[in-house]
């Protein structure tokens, strides 16, 4: 259960404070699947990278299972159960596809148990197992390592910024099934995910809508996703790649 | 035969990953005399008569052996100049593994000296590995200044691995390669400096027959206050291809001097050159930080990675 507190993060912008989000409270239940979505620069990436601890508010308070970690680094937070798969995934010269699952999964890693981590993305383990994580790997490539390395580090709360980015030759269907099964095989697993592909808000429980920094609406995606259908907020996948940034995208 | 003290041993087992006396051919150096010589049908190792060294004659057409001349010096104080000469046959095909490894306990500096001239024939192959190393808490410096001379005829193959990762305090390293047509070289160089270490690495490879090619790559990171500088030249005298890159990491106050070399004496020489300095990135850390990690296990992982 993470619960965020009244949540402001400011940053100085042409010597202007620029507000990036304001006043923002949510939680989100173990088990649960939330997404947040909302127009372009709304604050959704700020907002995740605050969660894993990569940006500290400027006030407001972050509760995780009751516990308040505000102020802990990003490495205490990793360790108390938070995953984290970056919208740009990083490269690293030398570091190989193995030895970076072996690290988020911080145990002992066989090559079986990584092959598995690799073909849940769709990754043909064998190929890519022993390739390093640089520029040699195209983007789409990265992504799904990203998101690898976040299955095998099986955290209490996964964070996804939008995952569906870059995986184009991947169907929609094997990241769905991604999240399923984190759901299934991690006891209590909740997951956030930031995106505004209308097939991700499908699939979950409650969906927040951040705008301008602010909460515009939150609750069951019953309630919510039919609000969204034909806006910005809720893209079809078909569309995904001609949606300009300020375009109300209608498919 | 061999009369190895520990530390000898540890020595012998970073810089040619020995553990025991190795097959085929090899020469021990411990503190200037040689602790066990051994040839073969294929390989013959023999010592100067006029300066310190040895000559290795490997036969033409010899496969897969390999010569080990690992060096340990563990007397505080010693200075020493070596030749090494390596006649490679036609069409051989050899692995080389030399190497030093410096224990300075002592108040003065130890210093190795090795000038190694491989003479490739033609269509052979050879791969070399060459691993520095330095250990012992004495005020004494620990010095290498290795000497390469590589001369290939027509459609030979050189692959040089060169590692320097911790302990040595200063190292001048000189490579010269001359190239016939359609040979090859490929160098691998990995570096660590730390403390106020100072290593300087100069190439100058001339690729002088229709086909050359080299490739000259430095992976390299500098800590602390320490000092490196990367200065490679191709020369390119007929229709040759060369590449030359040295990737850098900074930290600290470590410094870094890339200079970059390229001579085109022939218009169908084509060379080229990259160099890249900078500290490491941030996201890096914080990726892997997100996993789990400090920040200064992050940094390490990097590191290790990089220099692998």
């Amino acid at each position: 259960m993470i619960e965020l507190q009244n949540i402001s993060f400011a940053v100085d912008s042409d010597s202007q404070e620029k507000e990036i989000l304001r006043d923002v409270s949510l939680s989100i239940g173990d088990g649960k699947l939330v997404v947040i979505t909302g127009p372009n620069g709304g604050g959704k990436s700020t907002l995740a990278r605050m969660i894993a601890g990569v940006e500290k508010p400027s006030s407001g308070r972050i509760l995780f299972n009751g516990e308040d970690i505000t102020n802990l680094s990003i490495t205490e937070r990793a360790k108390k159960g938070i995953g984290f798969a970056f919208q740009q995934p990083v490269r690293f010269k030398g570091i190989q596809v193995l030895d970076l699952l072996r690290i988020a999964a911080g145990k002992p890693l066989s090559v079986g148990d990584a092959c598995n981590y690799l073909a849940q993305v769709g990754l043909c383990a064998r190929d890519y197992i022993g390739r390093e994580v640089n520029a040699s790997l195209s983007g789409g490539e990265l992504k799904r390592i990203e998101i690898a390395t976040v299955l095998a580090k099986a955290s209490s709360l996964s964070v996804f910024d939008e995952p569906e980015a870059g995986i184009d030759l991947w169907s929609f269907q094997n990241l769905i099934e991604v999240f399923e099964g984190m759901r299934r095989n991690i006891q209590g697993s909740s997951i956030l995910i930031i995106s505004h592909q209308e097939r991700i808000l499908s699939i979950a429980d409650e969906i927040v809508v951040l705008k301008d920094g602010r909460v515009t609406a939150s609750g069951p995606r019953e309630e919510i996703l039919p609000t969204l259908i034909g806006t910005q907020a809720a893209v079809r996948e078909c569309r995904k790649n001609v949606v300009k940034k300020d375009e109300v995208g209608v498919c | 035969m061999l009369k190895l003290d520990e530390i000898q041993k540890r020595l012998l087992m970073e810089v040619a990953d020995l553990h025991k006396v190795p097959e085929g051919a090899y020469n021990i150096r411990s503190n200037s005399q040689s602790a066990g010589r051994q040839s073969t049908a294929n390989i013959e190792i023999t010592p100067k008569t006029d300066v310190s060294g040895l000559d290795i004659r490997i036969k033409p057409g010899t496969k897969n052996e390999s010569v080990h001349i690992p060096v340990v010096m563990t007397q505080s104080g010693l200075t020493e100049l070596v030749y090494n000469d390596f006649y490679i046959g036609e069409g051989a095909d050899v692995t080389i593994v030399a190497g030093c490894g410096i224990d300075n306990c002592g108040p003065k500096d130890s210093e190795h000296d090795g000038i190694h001239r491989f003479y490739v024939g033609k269509g052979a192959k050879v791969r070399y590995v060459e691993k520095h190393y330095g250990s012992g808490s004495g005020t004494g410096k620990r010095i290498l200044n290795p000497g390469t001379e590589v001369y290939q005829e027509e459609d030979s193959s050189v692959e040089m691995e060169m590692v320097q990762i911790k302990g040595v305090d200063d190292t001048e390293r000189t490579t010269t390669a001359e190239l016939a047509a359609g040979a090859k070289l490929v160098v691998r160089e990995r570096l660590m400096t730390h403390g106020s270490q100072r290593a300087i690495s100069t190439y100058v490879v001339s690729l002088n027959g229709e086909g050359a090619s080299a490739d000259v790559v430095s992976r390299s990171v500098a800590r602390d206050d320490s000092y490196q500088k990367f200065d490679a030249k191709l020369v390119g005298n007929a229709a040759c291809s060369g590449h030359t890159e040295c990737d850098s990491i900074i930290m600290d106050r470590g410094r870094i001097l890339a200079v970059p070399g390229l001579e085109a004496n022939d218009v169908d020489a084509a060379l080229v050159h990259e160099a890249a300095i900078g500290k490491i990135a941030g996201d890096q850390i914080i990726k892997l930080m997100t996993l789990g990690l400090t920040e200064q296990e992050a940094e390490e992982q990097i590191i290790n990675g990089f220099l692998k």
